[in-house]
C-alpha cells in the first residue's frame, strides 16, 4: 500500500487490499447475523443500503481525485448547496426536471471553480477546498436561510424512498451502482483511467508522457461537483426536506471511505472496487452496531479506528517483513563470512 | 361508555314506583358492582405486558433531552416496559432516520421522538405506524400524519404570549429587543417565535420592536458569541428573549459579567438549576419552563395506552398518566402538559432540575 | 520549494521581505477594518467589545500556535477540536469531583492530558508512518467519540467552577484579559523558539524539503513527533482556558474549531505546503478573521453570510500567497515549481 518492498509486493499480489476488505465485510455480515435475527431481513438491508447512498455517490469522484494526489473537501457543501437550490427553485414553482438540471449545472460550476483555483492558479487543493467548503455552505445558507422546504412531488420523493419492486434494493442505490460501474470501467479499462494513475504516481513523468494534466484535473473537479449536486438532489428527495445544513459533515465520512478503500494519500494507487467494498463495510458495521443499540459515539470511534488501522496494519506488516529480510541477509552474510574464514 | 348506560339502568329502578324485592336488590347489587368495576377498569385499563419502547431525542448529548428522556424511562419502569434511549449526535434532518428504521427492524412497540425536522421523518414514521408501532412525538412535532399523538409541553400560543408579556413587563413595553433561538429549523422554536410575533401585533406592544433573531444552534459557545454580537450590533437593545435553555444560560453568563447587566433584560425558557445564580445576581428577573422530565413521562404513558389499545389518540379521549393524573387528547392529537411555571427570585430555590 | 532553504540559511533576503510584507499587510487590513467599522458604529472600540474581541481571539490564537508548527512541517492536525473538548470537560470534572483543587493543578492536568493525546497522534504519524491527514482525521473521530461517550449528555456549569478560575476569562490586567496575556506570553516563546533556536529552524527545513532535511541530518521523525505532542499540549491548555472563558462545557465543546484554526493559520501567511510563515503572522491571521467577523456583526450583515465570507477570505489569502511567491520567484529567477 505505501512503500512497497519486494517481499510485500509478493504478499500484495497474493492478498490484495480488496480481498482483505471483502473478508472483513463477510465477517461483519456474519457477526451481524449472529448478533441480531433481524439483520438479514430485506427491510434492514434496504435501510442499510439507502443510508449511505449520498456518501457513496460523493466518494466515487473523490477517489479519482485522491488517486491524482489531490483532495476535495467541499463535496458535502456542494451537496448542501444543491439541496438548498432545489428547494428554492421548487418554491418558485419551477418545473422539477428543469430545477434538477439547474442544480447539476450549478454543481458543475462549483467544481469548475475548485478546478480553476487548483489547476489554473496552482493552489494546494487541501487549502482551496477547505475554503470552498465554507464558501459553498455559506451560499446554501444565504439561499435558504432558516427556511426548510418540504412538499416535494411524490413522484420524486417516491424515487428517494422507494425500492426496486420485489427486491430490497433502494432506487437511489441503483443510481450508485450504475455510476460505480461506469467509474470502474473508466478507471481500470480506459486510457484516461490509466493516465489518472500516472498523474498520481509521478506527475512530471505523466506530463512528459503527453497527459494533459490540467484538463484531466479540471474534469475531475467538475465531475465531483456534478455528482455532489446529484447527491444533494437524492438527499432532498429521500428526506423530502431542503435545508441549508443538509449533509454537514458528510465529507469526512466520504474521505474516510476513500482512504479505507485503499486509495493512498500520495496517490497513484486504489481501485473502485476497494472504495465500494469499504463503503459497504462501513455501512454494515454502522447498521450492525445500531441494531445492537450501540451508542452513536461508538460508531464514530469505530470509523476512526478503521481508518487508522487500514493504513497502520500494512505499514507494520511491511516494516516487519523488511526487518525479517534484513535479519535473514545478515545471517547469510555471517555464514558466508565464517565459511570463507574456515577456508 | 357502557357504564353510562349501566347507570341509566341503575337509576330507573329508583324512579319507578316498584317494590324493592329481593330480585331487584340482586340486580341492583350486580349492577353497582359492575358499574364500579367498569369505572375502575376505565381508570386502570391494563397496559400490555412485554412492551418495548424506543425514545429518540433530538440529539443524544443534549442535557435538556437527557432530563426529558429520563422522565420517559421512569414511566417505562413504572409500567414494566422495556425502554431505551438512542439517538444521533447531530441535529440534521436525516440524523434520526437510522434510529427510526432500527426501531422498526427491532419490532419495537412504540417510538417516542423529539423531531429534528417536521417533514423529513414523516415517510419513515409512517412506515412505523404501518407496522403497528405507536409513534408519539414530544417537544418538537412532525406533520400530524407521522404520529399518533404529540405531547406539547405547553400551548405554543401560550408560550409565545407569556414570553412577550414577561419581557414587556421588564422593559416597560417599549424598546428594541432580540430573540436568541436554537437551530434555525427547530419546529418548536419557530412555532413559538411565530406566536411571539402574533402577540407583538397587539396595540399595547406598539413601541416594542423585534430587531433580530439570532441562532445559537443550542451550542453554548455559539449562543455566547451570538449574545455578544447582538449587544454589539444593536446599542439600543433593551431586552433578549431566549426560548432555549442552552441559549438563555449562555446569554445570562455573558451579560452578568458585562456592563449590560441590569440594563438589558433577559428572559426565556431555562432550567432553574442553571439560572439560579443569575436570578440571584439580578441578570434575570423572571423566566419560565415546565419540567422536561414530565414531558417524557407523559409521552411514555400516552404511548403505553395507545400501544395497549386503550385509546387511539383521537380528540376527546382520556387516559391515565400515572402521577400526572388523567389526561385528555386535544385537537390534532395534541396532548398538553399544562401551563409553564414562572420562576423568579421568590420561588427558584424550591426546584431542583 | 528550494528557495526557502537557501534563504533560511542567511536569515535575510527575500524570505524576510516576503514575511514582513505578509505581516505588514495583515496589520494594515486589521487597521482598515477597525477604522471602517468604528466610523459606522463607535461601539466597536468600546472597552467591552474590545475585551470580547480579545477573549474570542485568544483561544483560537493559542491553537494557531500549535497548528503553525505542524503546518510548517507540511503536516496537518485536525484532531485539536476533539482534544480541546476532552480537556475542557476534564477541567470541569476535576473542579466538580475535587472541590478546592488549585487552578494551577487543573491547568497542568489538562495540558498533560492534551500531551498524552498528542502523543497518540505523534506515534501514529512518526512511528506508524501514517500520513498526518488520515491520522488526525481518524483521531478527530476517535477522540470526539470518546468525549461523547464520557460526557454523555452531562455538562459542566459555571456554578461548578470556582470564581478564581473563571476570573482568568473575565478579569483584566492593564486592560487586557488574563487569558490574552497567557496567549501573548506563549506567542513570544514560540516566536523566539522558531526563529532563534535550531529546533525551530529544523521545523522550517522539514517543511521546505523533507528529503533534504533527512540528508542534512535532521531527525525528522523526532521533530514530527515533537510537533504533534506540542500541538496536543497546546490544545490541552486551550481546553482549560475554554472552561475559564465560557464556564459551560458539554459534549459538543469546540466542535468544528479546527477549520477556523487552519484558516487563520493560512490567512496568517503559513503556507499549507510548509516551510513558510511565522507564528506572529498566524496569530495576526486569527485576529484578522475575528475582527472581520465582528465587523460583519456590527454592520448587521445577516449571520448567514458569515461562513461564505470566511471561505472567501481563505481563498483570497492563499491566492495572494501564491501570487506573491510567483512574483518573488520571477524576480529572483529561481525555478518555481508547483507543489
Amino acid at each position: 500500500m505505501s512503500q512497497s518492498q519486494p517481499s510485500t509486493r509478493r504478499l500484495a499480489r497474493r492478498v490484495s487490499w480488496e480481498t482483505i476488505l471483502a473478508l472483513l465485510l463477510l465477517i461483519a455480515v456474519a457477526g451481524g447475523t449472529f448478533l441480531n435475527k433481524d439483520f438479514l431481513t430485506s427491510d434492514n438491508w434496504a435501510n442499510l443500503l439507502a443510508n449511505f447512498v449520498e456518501i457513496a455517490l460523493m466518494a466515487l469522484p473523490l477517489s479519482l481525485i485522491v488517486i491524482t494526489n489531490d483532495i476535495d473537501l467541499s463535496v458535502a457543501s456542494m451537496l448542501g448547496l444543491s439541496s438548498s437550490l432545489l428547494g428554492l427553485l421548487w418554491e418558485y414553482k419551477l418545473a422539477m426536471p428543469l430545477a434538477i438540471l439547474i442544480c447539476l449545472v450549478v454543481g458543475a460550476l462549483c467544481g469548475a471553480f475548485n478546478g480553476f483555483m487548483i489547476v489554473r492558479f496552482r493552489l494546494p487543493s487541501l487549502a482551496v477546498t477547505i475554503g470552498t467548503l465554507a464558501l459553498f455552505r455559506g451560499f446554501a445558507y444565504i439561499i435558504l436561510g432558516d427556511k426548510a422546504i418540504a412538499d416535494f412531488p411524490p413522484e420524486y420523493t417516491g424515487f428517494g424512498i422507494g425500492v426496486i419492486p420485489y427486491t430490497f434494493i433502494p432506487m437511489p442505490f441503483v443510481l450508485f451502482i450504475v455510476l460505480a460501474l461506469i467509474f470502474w470501467v473508466v478507471l481500470h479499462h480506459t486510457t484516461i483511467g490509466r493516465s489518472l494513475y500516472a498523474v498520481g504516481g509521478n506527475q512530471t513523468a505523466a506530463r512528459f508522457s503527453g497527459v494533459n494534466i490540467s484538463r484531466l484535473k479540471m474534469l475531475l473537479f467538475i465531475l465531483s461537483g456534478v455528482i455532489s449536486a446529484l447527491a444533494g438532489i437524492v438527499f432532498t428527495f429521500r428526506f423530502s426536506s431542503s435545508r441549508a445544513d443538509n449533509g454537514t459533515g458528510f465529507e469526512l465520512s466520504a474521505i474516510a471511505a476513500v482512504f479505507l478503500g485503499g486509495v493512498t494519500v500520495q496517490g497513484g494507487k486504489g481501485t473502485v472496487t476497494g472504495v465500494v467494498l469499504s463503503l459497504l463495510l462501513i455501512g454494515v458495521i454502522n447498521n450492525v452496531l445500531t441494531l445492537a443499540d450501540v451508542a452513536s459515539e461508538i460508531l464514530r470511534i469505530v470509523t476512526g479506528s478503521l481508518l487508522i488501522i487500514s493504513i497502520l496494519l500494512p505499514n507494520l506488516i511491511a516494516s516487519t517483513r523488511e526487518r525479517l529480510r534484513l535479519m535473514q541477509r545478515q545471517k547469510e552474510i555471517a555464514k558466508l563470512g565464517t565459511a570463507s574464514v574456515a577456508k | 361508555m357502557i357504564f353510562l348506560s349501566r347507570s341509566k339502568t341503575l337509576s330507573t329502578p329508583t324512579n319507578h314506583p316498584m317494590i324493592i324485592n329481593s330480585l331487584t336488590r340482586t340486580i341492583a347489587v350486580v349492577c353497582s358492582v359492575t358499574f364500579l368495576g367498569m369505572v375502575a377498569y376505565a381508570q386502570d385499563k391494563p397496559i400490555k405486558k412485554g412492551l418495548k419502547f424506543t425514545a429518540i431525542p433530538k440529539n443524544i448529548n443534549n442535557p435538556y433531552m437527557v432530563i426529558q428522556s429520563g422522565g420517559a424511562m421512569d414511566a417505562c419502569k413504572e409500567l414494566g416496559i422495556e425502554g431505551k434511549v438512542v439517538g444521533p449526535s447531530e441535529t440534521g434532518a436525516s440524523a434520526q432516520v437510522p434510529y427510526i428504521n432500527t426501531a422498526i427492524t427491532q419490532h419495537q412497540n412504540a417510538i417516542l421522538i423529539a423531531a429534528n425536522d417536521p417533514n423529513a421523518l414523516v415517510p419513515y414514521l409512517k412506515k412505523a405506524i404501518g407496522q403497528k408501532i405507536t409513534v408519539v412525538t414530544l417537544d418538537s412535532d412532525t406533520l400530524p400524519e407521522g404520529r399518533n399523538v404529540f405531547i406539547n409541553q405547553a400551548s405554543a400560543e401560550g408560550i409565545g404570549q407569556s414570553l412577550v408579556q414577561t419581557l414587556a413587563r421588564q422593559i416597560g413595553s417599549s424598546g428594541d429587543f432580540a430573540i436568541l433561538s436554537a437551530t434555525p429549523n427547530a419546529t418548536n422554536q419557530n412555532t413559538w417565535i411565530k406566536y411571539m410575533q402574533e402577540e407583538l401585533k397587539k396595540p399595547e406592544y406598539k413601541d416594542m420592536k423585534l430587531v433580530k433573531i439570532a441562532y445559537g444552534n443550542d451550542e453554548d459557545q455559539k449562543s455566547f458569541t451570538e449574545t455578544q454580537g447582538l449587544l454589539q450590533a444593536y446599542p439600543s437593545l433593551k431586552g433578549i428573549i431566549s426560548p432555549t435553555s442552552v441559549g438563555i444560560a449562555a446569554a445570562a453568563r455573558y451579560i452578568s459579567t458585562s456592563p449590560y447587566k441590569g440594563k438589558v433584560a433577559l428572559t426565556g425558557l431555562g432550567t432553574p438549576n442553571q439560572l439560579r445564580e443569575f436570578v440571584k445576581d439580578g441578570t434575570i428577573k423572571e423566566f419560565e419552563l415546565w419540567n422536561p422530565s414530565d414531558v417524557g413521562y407523559l409521552a411514555a404513558y400516552a404511548a403505553a395506552q395507545i400501544a395497549s389499545g386503550n385509546i387511539q389518540g383521537k380528540e376527546g379521549e382520556t387516559f391515565a398518566a400515572g402521577k400526572l393524573g388523567t389526561r385528555t387528547v386535544g385537537k390534532d392529537g395534541v396532548v398538553l402538559l399544562g401551563p409553564p411555571t414562572v420562576f423568579n427570585a421568590d420561588n427558584i430555590d424550591k426546584f431542583n432540575f | 520549494m528550494t528557495k526557502e532553504l537557501k534563504s533560511s540559511a542567511d536569515g535575510h533576503g527575500w524570505m524576510n521581505a516576503f514575511v514582513r510584507s505578509r505581516v505588514g499587510s495583515l496589520v494594515l487590513l486589521i487597521a482598515v477594518l477597525t477604522v471602517l467599522t468604528t466610523a459606522l458604529n463607535p461601539r466597536f472600540v468600546s472597552p467591552q467589545s474590545l475585551k470580547d474581541l480579545m477573549l474570542n481571539v485568544s483561544i483560537i490564537a493559542l491553537l494557531v500556535l500549535g497548528q503553525t508548527v505542524i503546518i510548517l512541517m507540511r503536516q496537518i492536525d485536525l484532531s485539536i477540536s476533539s482534544i480541546v473538548g476532552i480537556t475542557a470537560f476534564l477541567s470541569g470534572t476535576l473542579f466538580i469531583n475535587y472541590p478546592g483543587i488549585p487552578s494551577v493543578a487543573v491547568v497542568l492536568i489538562a495540558v498533560l492530558a492534551g500531551l498524552v493525546l498528542g502523543t497518540v497522534n505523534a506515534a501514529l504519524i512518526a512511528w506508524g508512518r501514517i500520513p498526518a491527514l488520515i491520522t488526525t482525521l481518524g483521531t478527530l473521530y476517535i477522540f470526539r467519540g470518546a468525549n461523547y461517550a464520557w460526557v454523555h449528555g452531562r455538562q459542566v456549569n459555571a456554578v461548578n467552577v470556582p470564581g478564581s478560575f473563571l476570573a482568568i476569562g473575565t478579569s483584566t490586567f492593564v486592560g487586557i484579559p488574563l487569558l490574552t496575556w497567557i496567549v501573548l506570553i506563549l506567542l513570544v516563546i514560540f516566536a523566539i523558539g522558531l526563529r532563534q533556536y535550531r529546533v525551530g529552524r529544523e521545523f522550517y527545513a522539514i517543511g521546505s524539503n523533507p528529503t533534504a532535511a533527512v540528508l542534512a541530518g535532521i531527525n525528522v521523525s523526532r521533530r514530527l513527533a515533537t510537533g504533534f505532542i506540542v500541538s496536543g499540549a497546546i490544545a490541552g491548555l486551550a481546553g482549560a482556558l475554554w472552561l475559564a472563558r465560557f464556564g459551560t462545557v458539554d459534549a459538543t465543546a469546540a466542535e468544528g474549531i479546527e477549520l477556523t484554526v487552519i484558516t487563520s493559520t493560512v490567512v496568517g501567511g503559513v503556507a499549507i505546503t510548509g516551510g513558510v510563515g511565522t507564528v506572529v503572522g498566524a496569530v495576526l491571521g486569527a485576529l484578522l478573521l475575528s475582527v472581520f467577523s465582528s465587523t460583519l456583526v456590527f454592520l448587521r450583515v445577516p449571520s448567514f453570510w458569515q461562513q461564505s465570507f470566511q471561505g472567501a477570505m481563505l481563498l483570497l489569502a492563499i491566492a495572494a500567497d501564491a501570487y506573491l511567491a510567483y512574483r518573488h520567484a520571477l524576480r529572483s529567477r529561481v525555478k518555481w515549481s508547483h507543489v
